[in-house]
């Protein structure tokens, strides 16, 4: 009799747990379509962890520079670890999660981050910490990017936040229930369309140009971080036109660079150095670099990482294994959005 | 803590493993931490309110007490040489000792509810008299805290002080055992208002872990989160819309608000009783039930016996009662029937009576004329229906359709509408306003609202009214089925797959289709404000 009823206990408990995890599994965005970039920050658990540069940022990293050309054109292997507005304590706890895996010779900051001060909003929170494996940098940094609505233990069992996801199911949904789907090449995010830059708008007017108290604190943390781990950091400001980068800024980050002995580079500031044409190279009118836009700015950024001493290891056999498959995923994107771009415009 | 929110489930969780684990004599001494822990989290200023609360009940009580116990001792002492008069005497004397520390018990702790909820209501009033009478001058409202079931816990007190004084209940003279009857955190924020012989019994008792008692409060839960975040925090986005939208939802709007909002009602409260006396079951604490299928009554009266019956009964046994047999009322009665003969003369006292448990009920409702209004309202339909008795009688006399199926349906049907259009005043902003609103169902005619796809910009999708349908069909379900007893209790006797799957999917359900999380306001429970 006890023996029946522990049974039943336990079959009962497997069949709990089963469904819900399959549930789970079912209702968590998988981020295929429209919105990719919520898949990008797992993606980077798949790879052999042996970078010499990682890039650390938001979009202004996932969608400016391209590995594949400091690969092939310079030897250098990059990864991204990039997400949608992701914020400087965002960025700073994915520098604690990277260091658990590899240790890079050059980290890469891009600096747009420091504009926010606080918690923003929830679904960017998501795409930059679902992907994230678990660890104490996870953990600390949901609770420093919680919004008021949220709450940690979603997070823990994403079941509770998308629990009525059930209504707006895609087929991709049950398809990538385990598999997750390649959106990126090593973080970076293709898009090979144009849309010039025309008319872009000045910053407004703000009532207070400082970074903040808590931005401050994060990237001194990360600035310490590296100089422990004897990793050299490098600031940069990507050449997006838009959101507007104000001369204060530039001044505030000019300041916290000479002050930390850092590398800062504006690349607003190298557009002609560059190459960079904003009637071909950007997809959104300014907002982020295409693919020629990435490759540009990846040329120039090779040269500096050069001259800061990151080694050429294209005659690493394994490596160049790893890279001929990725280029050639990366290729096939670019035929494929290069293929759809011409049928649209035949249509 | 919401009871539906994540802090409160992991707060019964943590308690329920201590309880469990502790020595059982210690289990009421955890609860009464857990309840007062519970109640500082929401605000420690409410812990004050409280413990002043027990502290004047507990020595008015044992005074009480004692002064019954010396009465006691001194008539047994004095057996033979008191004379019956100087017995009566004696008695008469402490008893008027008691009823003056019941009335200070009484005063005090009414006082503290009055001043907390209703000061401000007070000087509105007075502003708007004063504002009639061209006075520049306004008072300026309190900045004062309402403590979270203020109303709930002062009144449960005070019915035990009632039974103290009337020798129903003993006195309890532990004051940590009478703060935890008090305090009993499950029922502090929206009731039941239960009275210490019932409660006393099972709260102070030692409990030993029991898997199927355990099981049936978490099914008890279970059922009480399916009515709050699958029905109730649902529709109530249909309600807001309405009701916060009146000059652009009137007519056909308003008749759905009022259904809207009758469901929403019944969901979140009786929704949160059931979370209430579950979590007091996981416990082995027994509570009393609060409501009998309300939306089955017959007649408003039926309805006030089985919706919120304890506070319905608190009503009728500490206020209609004594208020009936008061000595001015007595006195009045007499007057009455002397002047306006037996017919009209008994039952003006009865009247008065009722109007004074009506207002008290309106106006413990919410400090707002609203609320008095709904009471009155109460009141007029009960005493109308009542005087319309012997014309029902005769209608039934000549149609014999009083268990015919319809006529009971046709019942039921008045009953809920009747209710719901009395509902309407909790739902306006002011009592001007809900007349109008009320008015617009007869004037406004838009009824075509329910065909034009209008019913879908109210922010609930098709996908949201199917979901209400089945929940209220299972709801209906469920209560027809509990008519012939427990529905946990049938469905406990059914084979072990079944019932793991009625009560896996109901939590399935719960969990797919609760409203609850991100995308989804949050929200209290109704009777959390009262």
């Amino acid at each position: 009799m006890k023996s029946k009823k522990a049974f039943r206990v336990i079959a009962s408990a497997i069949i709990v747990f089963v469904c819900l995890f399959l549930l789970q599994r079912l209702l968590v965005p998988k981020y295929v379509s429209e919105i990719v970039e919520g898949a990008m920050i797992a993606e980077y658990y798949k790879e052999k962890m042996d970078h010499d540069v990682v890039f650390i940022g938001d979009c202004e990293v996932y969608e400016n520079f391209s590995p594949k050309v400091l690969w092939e054109e310079f030897g250098i292997n990059s990864y991204i670890r990039g997400s949608a507005q992701q914020l400087i304590w965002q960025s700073y706890y994915l520098l604690e999660d990277t260091l658990r895996y590899e240790k890079p010779q050059v980290v890469i900051f891009n600096v747009l981050s420091m504009q926010y001060n606080e918690p923003q909003r929830e679904a960017y929170n998501r795409m930059t910490l679902e992907g994230m494996k678990w660890s104490g940098a996870k953990v600390k940094s949901i609770l420093a990017s919680m919004t008021e609505e949220e709450n940690f233990l979603d997070y823990v069992f994403p079941i509770l936040r998308y629990h009525s996801r059930w209504s707006e199911l895609k087929p991709e949904d049950a398809e990538y229930m385990f598999k997750p789907h390649q959106v990126s090449h090593n973080g970076y995010y293709m898009r090979v369309d144009v849309k010039p830059a025309e008319n872009v708008p000045e910053g407004k007017l703000l009532a207070d140009y400082s970074f903040g108290e808590n931005a401050y604190d994060y990237l001194g943390r990360f600035t310490k971080l590296c100089k422990e781990d004897d990793i050299q950091l490098i600031l940069i400001k990507a050449p997006s036109l838009y959101p507007y980068w104000y001369d204060e800024w530039e001044a505030q980050m000019e300041e916290f660079a000479a002050e930390n002995d850092l590398l800062y580079i504006n690349f607003l500031e190298l557009v002609e150095e560059t190459g960079l044409d904003f009637s071909t190279d950007t997809y959104d009118a300014g907002l982020h670099l295409n693919l020629s836009g990435a490759e540009k700015v990846s040329r120039y950024l090779g040269r500096v990482l050069r001259e800061e001493g990151v080694p050429d290891r294209r005659g690493e056999e394994e490596l160049q294994e790893i890279w001929q498959e990725k280029i050639r995923l990366y290729e096939q994107d670019k035929e494929e959005q290069l293929h759809e771009i011409t049928d649209c415009a035949a249509r | 803590m919401l009871f539906t929110s994540y802090e409160f489930l992991a707060f019964i969780l943590i308690l329920f493993i201590l309880y469990y684990l502790i020595p059982a004599k210690a289990q009421w001494k955890l609860l009464l931490l857990a309840s007062y822990l519970f109640y500082f989290l929401a605000s420690p200023i409410y812990v004050v309110y409280i413990f002043t609360t027990t502290v004047t009940i507990y020595f008015a009580s044992c005074r009480i007490g004692k002064i019954g116990e010396e009465q006691s001792a001194y008539l047994k002492a004095h057996k033979s040489d008191l004379s019956k008069d100087e017995r009566k005497e004696y008695k008469a004397g402490m008893k008027k000792r008691q009823w003056h520390l019941l009335l200070a018990g009484l005063l005090f702790n009414l006082g503290i509810l009055a001043v907390v909820k209703y000061t401000n209501f007070a000087i509105s009033n007075i502003n708007g008299i004063l504002r009639l009478f061209g006075n520049p001058g306004q008072l300026d409202f309190w900045d004062i805290a309402l403590p979270m079931g203020i109303s709930f816990y002062t009144f449960q007190s005070l019915g035990y002080l009632i039974d103290v004084y009337r020798g129903v209940v003993p006195v309890e003279k532990n004051p940590f055992k009478l703060a935890l009857f008090i305090s009993f955190f499950p029922q502090l924020v929206q009731g039941p208002i239960s009275r210490f012989g019932d409660l006393s019994q099972s709260l102070f008792a030692e409990h030993r872990f029991q898997a199927e008692t355990v099981a049936r409060g978490l099914q008890r839960i279970l059922w009480g989160f399916f009515k709050k975040l699958v029905i109730a925090d649902r529709i109530l986005v249909g309600v807001n819309t309405i009701i916060r939208g009146s000059d652009q939802y009137t007519g056909a709007y308003v008749f759905l608000g009022m259904m809207f909002y009758a469901l929403e009602l019944y969901a979140d409260f009786t929704g949160g009783i059931d979370i209430t006396i579950g979590v007091a079951e996981t416990m082995g604490i027994t509570i009393k039930e609060n409501f009998q299928r309300p939306y089955f009554s017959k007649s408003i009266k039926e309805y006030w016996r089985r919706w919120h019956i304890t506070m319905g009964t608190w009503f009728t046994d500490y206020i209609f009662y004594p208020i009936s047999v008061c000595k001015p009322m007595l006195k009045f009665s007499r007057f009455s029937r002397s002047k306006f003969g037996e017919v009209v003369g008994k039952r003006l006292p009865v009247y008065l009576s009722s109007f004074a448990v009506w207002f008290a009920t309106g106006i413990w409702h919410g400090a707002s004329w609203n609320f008095i209004v709904w009471g009155l309202g109460n009141w007029v339909v009960i005493m109308v229906s009542q005087e319309m008795e012997p014309l029902y009688e005769r209608f039934h006399a000549r149609w014999n359709v009083r268990d015919r199926f319809f006529y009971r349906l046709f019942q039921v049907i008045r009953t809920i509408l009747l209710m719901s259009c009395l509902r309407m005043f909790d739902c306006y902003r002011d009592v001007p306003l809900t007349f109008k609103m009320f008015g617009t169902m007869f004037t406004h005619w838009n009824w075509n609202i329910f065909w034009n796809g209008a019913l879908l910009k109210l922010g609930l999708s098709a996908l949201d009214y199917g979901i209400l349908a089945a929940g209220l069909l299972l709801l209906i379900v469920v209560s027809l089925i509990q008519r012939s007893g427990s529905v946990r209790g049938r469905i406990a006797a059914k084979p072990y797959p079944v019932r793991f799957i009625i009560w896996f999917g109901l939590f399935l359900v719960v969990l797919l289709m609760g409203a609850y999380g991100i995308g989804y306001d949050e929200s209290q429970f109704i009777y959390n404000q009262f």
